[in-house]
């Protein structure tokens, strides 16, 4: 059983398209991130599945039910804002218990209620704090908490912790990931922020200009983009644009690379994550490798990074230090780019076509 | 910048100008009032110094103790009505585009410059039995035939609600266009619907502006005294048209000036009041 359903969801603002068909199903349980730069319609996605925004396009459902249409305030998810939104006339606990007071909930049962769900986000005794008089971190929770106050089918977060220090972003990604996983519940976050999304998410949803792009696995976005621009996007990447000869090999700038289970002969774009480049300090050929000349190192203590100039184009590989080649720059190293790494992709944007 | 408290005549120089210019002002004509209302009058129209109570004995009587507590119900009700019109306008007006926005603004700033007098004769003409509203009403079939609705305590109110109105949005303004509106969206996901929203979020997060606004409106209606006698019948007479009505018809200043002091003493009590409730509210 799928728990939400998107089909086709758009948003056009006069010429303007946010959201291109939004087509995806999430099923229960699942920790899902829509990750993209500034500006790529995932805030608006979002928005349109809180109930925010109209859609100008498509539908909406949850467990089989058209919510398209729905108002926000008869949807039952929680959201928490990017500014988070606290009300600033109520002290903490009463923040967390306005939805409470909302549903006409006895003032007792609100106290206990929201003092359960400080607890919850590590926020004990804190019911009566002013807002104003809370850290970012605690604010953070309060709007944590307020969101989860009525057990929502669905749990929103637009950029909830772009607010916060890196340190404390770190902590709250993990805390926010046990306590989705504690609490079993449906969740979907927006976020610009890759380490974020490949910390908490069971589904990386990445969008580009009003675009999904791949919707897959934090791994499989990692090791078989969908195209350049998710291979780019996710982590460091090299692109070589290639020709394929049919016959399982693969012309690139500097040499022929043969990756068995290519099909099809056509320019292809070549992806390979630079930990997956093999650095040779000599000079010889062999399968899959490329004459290069060692540019540049950098060395960063847990990993080295090593620059190579291949036939006029940066190829940039990282070692772990014992692996590193004992040439100086300006050597002639040779670089393998192992079958099994590589994912070739189309040009323009597209699905992928499997090397491996 | 100097951060600690001045000290020296030279630190403080720089509040001295204003402080002068609020005592010649303000602080010597209101105490030049509080001792004219001692004085004692001579018949013929002046005063002569004095320390008698007459001025303030006199007031003390069943007509002037009606005539304060309608001025002050008046003050009050307007200040209501035009902050519970203007709010919600206001609300409208911050979420519309920029260009509508000043648009609204530089109109609301042309009544503004309308004087006392313009604005009380429009509305008795509006609301007049020969050229008024009523004909418009009788024209579409509403009515039987046309009334005169002025002068009239309807009258008074809506004149009085008309001048005040500019103020409470200007002063309203501000406040409502800093105000973060996904704070509204935030109730909406939580269960609120945009009416709920509105008077569970928007109202109490606004609730000192909404106070200080309804305040202003109130002083500010407590001082007209030419629209209650424009668009008033004798009996919505507020103690303002008493007061111009002994210092300029009758040239009685020592008692207009006892009237006027009892009355800015009345609104300062209420004010004071208004304040203290509206604190304790907000701790709770």
């Amino acid at each position: 059983m799928s728990a939400l359903v998107l089909d086709g969801l758009a948003k056009r603002y006069g010429s303007v398209v946010a959201v291109h068909g939004a087509t995806l199903r999430i099923p229960h349980g699942q920790f899902v991130c829509l990750l993209g730069p500034s500006g790529c319609g995932k805030t608006t996605l979002l928005r349109m599945i809180a109930g925010l925004e109209e859609p100008s396009g498509g539908r909406l459902f949850i467990d089989d039910r058209n919510i398209t249409e729905m108002p926000a305030h008869k949807r039952d998810f929680g959201m928490v804002f990017q500014s988070l939104a606290l009300f600033p006339h109520l002290t903490a606990g009463e923040n967390v218990a306005y939805p409470l007071r909302i549903r006409g909930v006895s003032a007792a049962d609100q106290r206990k209620r929201a003092a359960e769900l400080l607890d919850m986000v590590q926020l004990p005794g804190m019911a009566d704090r002013p807002v104003s008089k809370l850290s970012g971190g605690q604010r953070q929770r309060v709007a944590i908490a307020r969101a989860l106050a009525l057990s929502p089918k669905l749990f929103l977060l637009d950029e909830p912790l772009s607010a916060l220090d890196a340190k404390l972003r770190e902590a709250m990604q993990i805390e926010l990931k046990q306590l989705q996983q504690r609490l079993g519940i449906t969740t979907i976050v927006v976020t610009h922020d890759q380490r974020e999304a490949m910390t908490m998410a069971d589904l990386v949803v990445v969008m580009s200009q009003g675009r999904i792009h791949q919707a897959a696995s934090p791994v499989e976005v990692y090791r078989r983009p969908a195209d350049a621009f998710v291979a780019d996007f996710i982590g460091m990447t090299n692109l070589l644009e290639g020709e394929a000869a049919g016959n399982g090999t693969l012309s690139v700038p500097g040499g022929t690379l043969v990756l068995p289970e290519m099909t099809g002969n056509s320019r292809v774009l070549l992806s390979i994550r630079p930990e997956d480049v093999v650095v040779h300090g000599n000079a010889e050929g062999g399968p899959n490798r490329l004459a290069g000349r060692l540019s540049f190192v950098r060395d960063l203590g847990a990993s080295v990074e090593l620059r190579i100039d291949v036939a006029g184009r940066e190829i940039v590989a990282v070692a772990h230090p014992k692996d590193r080649p004992s040439v100086a720059p300006g050597s002639p190293v040779t670089v393998e780019l192992p079958p099994q790494a590589c994912v070739l992709l189309p040009l323009a944007t597209g699905h992928a076509e499997r090397a491996a | 910048m100097i951060r600690r408290p001045p000290r020296t005549l030279a630190e403080h120089a720089p509040i001295l100008f204003p402080a002068l210019m609020l005592i010649v002002f303000f602080v010597i004509p209101f105490g030049l009032m509080i001792a004219v209302s001692f004085f004692r009058r001579v018949q013929g129209g002046f005063y002569e110094p004095d320390f008698v109570l007459a001025n303030y004995e006199r007031f003390l009587s069943a007509f002037f103790g009606n005539v304060l507590s309608f001025s002050l119900m008046l003050a009050g009700l307007v200040a209501v009505v035009a902050v519970a019109i203007a709010f919600p306008f206001t609300y409208r007006l911050v979420r519309l585009p920029h260009p509508a926005q000043v648009r609204w603004l530089v109109f609301l700033l042309s009544v503004l410059s309308l004087s006392e007098v313009i604005i009380g004769f429009a509305w008795s003409t509006l609301l007049s039995r020969t050229a008024g509203i009523t004909n418009l009403l009788v024209a579409v079939g509403l009515m039987e035939a046309p009334q005169s609705l002025s002068p009239g305590f309807g009258a008074l109110l809506a004149g009085l609600v008309y001048q005040a109105f500019p103020y409470t949005v200007l002063v309203l303004y501000p406040a409502l266009a800093r105000f973060d509106f996904s704070l509204m969206e935030a109730a909406r996901t939580l269960g609120s619907s945009p009416a709920r929203a509105f008077f569970t979020v928007l109202v109490p997060a606004l609730r000192n502006t909404i106070v200080g606004t309804v305040i202003m409106a109130f002083v500010f209606a407590l001082g007209s005294y030419l629209l209650p006698q424009l668009l008033g019948r004798p009996q919505h007479w507020t103690l303002s048209v008493l007061i111009t009505d002994q210092a300029i018809y009758q040239s009685n200043m020592p008692f207009a000036a006892a009237m006027a002091v009892f009355l800015v003493l009345v609104s300062l009590a209420l004010v004071g009041l208004a304040l203290i409730l509206g604190r304790r509210e907000g701790s709770q």
